[in-house]
């Protein structure tokens, strides 16, 4: 029943998507230009959105900010997936060996961290940027990924087709390969989804906090932060950035919900 | 259960330990000296380095490591480079924002969610299961500083209700700084109680299925009476979990929230400290606030385990 879900996500989702992929090419008006004297407009025919303080047209530097969004958002799960699985594939095939032990237990250790304050001590070292900012969310995201990778392995190994390439006289890492990942794939491709909105929604507040992207980069976050003292002026400023950032990642959580009940038969079962 | 309460408290111990090591090492990365940041750029060589030893900069990282830590389990934080004055003052001034805003929203999304959560799952595949569920999808997308920003909007600018920051101040009398921190703390709840009234519902449709609860309808219990005095309370018990957990969530949130409505908590604390280079407060609130969180972590676990003697044998 929860099917019908990923329709309305994916084409959220596509939205934001082709939104960010035109920006490269076309945008209404330019980001970088300042127009003082059409600033803090509210939507009109030639500005969908309305301007900012500088002038700059709102959906414009929307349709970049999402560039910024999913860059930042994206790679980090990138960072999560591809350290993360291979650790918990290793921990499961050596399961309970000092790998595992150290797996496991650098898991509680990032877990112990808020994901908020890994970002402020990197930041705090590194300084602010969009490079640090996808740091700190990909190493939260590594626990996530390995953690579930390991759980699901583990149960993999105790299956007959494994116990056949054991006797066929495939090595552990192979095993990994060839037989585990491919049927742990569906359950990375939704933890995937859900780390993708999760990730929105994080660098949207670091850049809210002035952590994230720097000017003149626009990011949904910074948006927000810039439009707060101006919240009284003109509100419209703090509607659509914020409306952004819901629209997409709802999208993500819907997409994610339905590609868990098509993927995984067995869960589609209504909780 | 005694060894239980022991391993735990072995793991808890490492835990800190290594976390402990992780921000010194991470912060110690930091190029440039404190002392000659402090003391501005004409500072004589032997003003800097009479600092350095005042600070035990001198010292070497591991004999600074180690008095960091002992220093820190007998409540001295060190102090400050910008303000000369202890951590330890700065973070107790603080504290006593932080942890009310953080308890207030916890309870906030308790109070919320625990009644949608049963709502929901009493009417099962209905109409208000449906509209509990979409606004729960809603209330996890939204960014709680957005939302805060429109609460702000709102309840602040426009109907006037509430100030629009800052913090009155408990000399103000309890309820004026009940009433600065409200806005803040339902702007925090929000996520929280979207996420957990669908622990909620999905946890009690759980026991719903569950043998016993066939049983409690037929010994002559109404649908209502049954799900209140049977299903609520196994229930209950992975939706304490939850709430365990999102403590650290509500402490990181707090971190953002606190500069929306200005309000002069631990979050304001490290941003200024980073923005004025005062690493060595962000070192301490930050291991603070992982020492609260582990705490959390380990005091639920032991309620887990008291509540569900399965627990005790399997870890």
């Amino acid at each position: 029943m929860k099917l019908r879900s990923i329709v309305p996500g994916a084409v959220l989702i596509l939205i934001v998507l082709i939104a960010a992929l035109v920006s490269y090419v076309w945008t209404p008006f330019d980001v970088t230009t300042l127009d003082i004297r059409n600033k803090l407009q509210t939507p009109s025919a030639e500005h969908v959105f309305g301007t900012d303080h500088f002038g700059r047209d709102i959906l414009s530097m929307l349709m970049v900010g999402a560039r910024t969004s999913i860059a930042v958002a994206l790679v980090a799960v990138g960072i999560g997936m591809g350290v993360g699985v291979p650790l918990g594939l290793l921990a499961a095939a050596r399961r309970s060996s000092w790998v595992d032990e150290v797996v496991m237990r650098g898991n509680d250790l990032v877990f112990a961290f808020p994901a908020l304050l890994i970002a402020i001590m990197i930041t705090a070292v590194f300084g602010a940027g969009a490079v640090n900012a996808i740091i700190a969310i990909g190493i939260f995201n590594i626990p996530v990924f390995a953690r579930l990778t390991r759980g699901a392995a583990l149960s993999l190994w105790t299956r007959e087709f494994i116990l056949a390439a054991r006797v066929a006289g495939k090595g552990a890492l192979r095993i990994s390969v060839e037989h585990v990942l491919p049927n742990i794939t569906n359950i990375l491709i939704v933890q995937g989804t859900i780390q993708f909105s999760l990730g929105i929604l994080a660098e949207a507040g670091l850049s809210y906090v002035g952590l994230g992207a720097q000017p003149p980069i626009p990011s949904w976050g910074r948006m927000l932060a810039d439009s707060q003292t101006l919240i009284t002026l003109a509100p419209h400023l703090a509607l659509f950035p914020g409306l952004a950032i819901v629209f997409t990642v709802l999208g993500l959580n819907l997409l994610g919900d339905g590609l868990r009940d098509w993927l995984d038969p067995r869960l589609r079962r209504e909780r | 259960m005694l060894r239980y309460v022991y391993r735990r408290l072995a793991s808890l111990l490492v835990t800190l330990f290594v976390a402990s090591l992780v921000v010194f090492v991470v912060i110690e990365v930091v190029p440039g000296d404190p002392a000659s940041y402090m003391l501005g750029m004409n500072a004589q060589p032997d003003t800097v380095a009479a600092l350095r030893s005042e600070l035990g900069l001198d010292q070497s990282k591991p004999a600074r490591y180690f008095h960091w830590v002992t220093g820190m389990l007998q409540g001295d934080f060190g102090q400050s480079y910008t303000y000369r004055t202890p951590v330890a003052d700065m973070v107790s001034d603080r504290l006593w924002i932080s942890l009310p805003l953080a308890l207030f929203a916890l309870l906030l999304s308790i109070v919320i969610a625990f009644p949608a959560g049963i709502w929901a799952a009493s009417r099962r595949g209905g109409l208000a299961d449906t509209t509990v569920m979409g606004f729960t999808q809603l209330g996890i997308a939204i960014p709680n500083f957005w939302f805060a920003m429109l609460l702000v909007l709102f309840f602040a600018i426009k109907m006037r209700w509430f100030s629009a920051g800052g913090f009155a101040g408990w000399d103000e009398g309890f309820f004026a700084a009940l009433k600065s921190l409200t806005l803040p703390a339902v702007a925090l709840a929000l996520p929280q109680a979207a996420i957990l009234t669908r622990v909620m519902r999905s946890s009690l449709l759980d026991v719903l299925g569950e043998d016993f609860m066939r049983t409690a309808r037929a010994k002559g219990l109404s649908q209502r009476q049954a799900l209140l005095r049977h299903a609520l309370r196994n229930a209950l018990i992975p939706v304490l979990t939850i709430i365990g957990l999102q403590f650290s969530f509500l402490i990181a949130g707090a971190i953002i929230i606190e500069n929306v409505f200005f309000l002069p908590g631990l979050g304001r604390l490290i941003f200024q400290s980073i923005a004025q280079r005062d690493l060595i407060v962000v070192e301490s609130v930050v291991m603070l606030l992982v020492f609260a969180v582990v705490m959390v972590t380990f005091l639920v676990d032991l309620a887990y385990a008291w509540v569900d003697p399965r627990l005790r044998h399997r870890a």
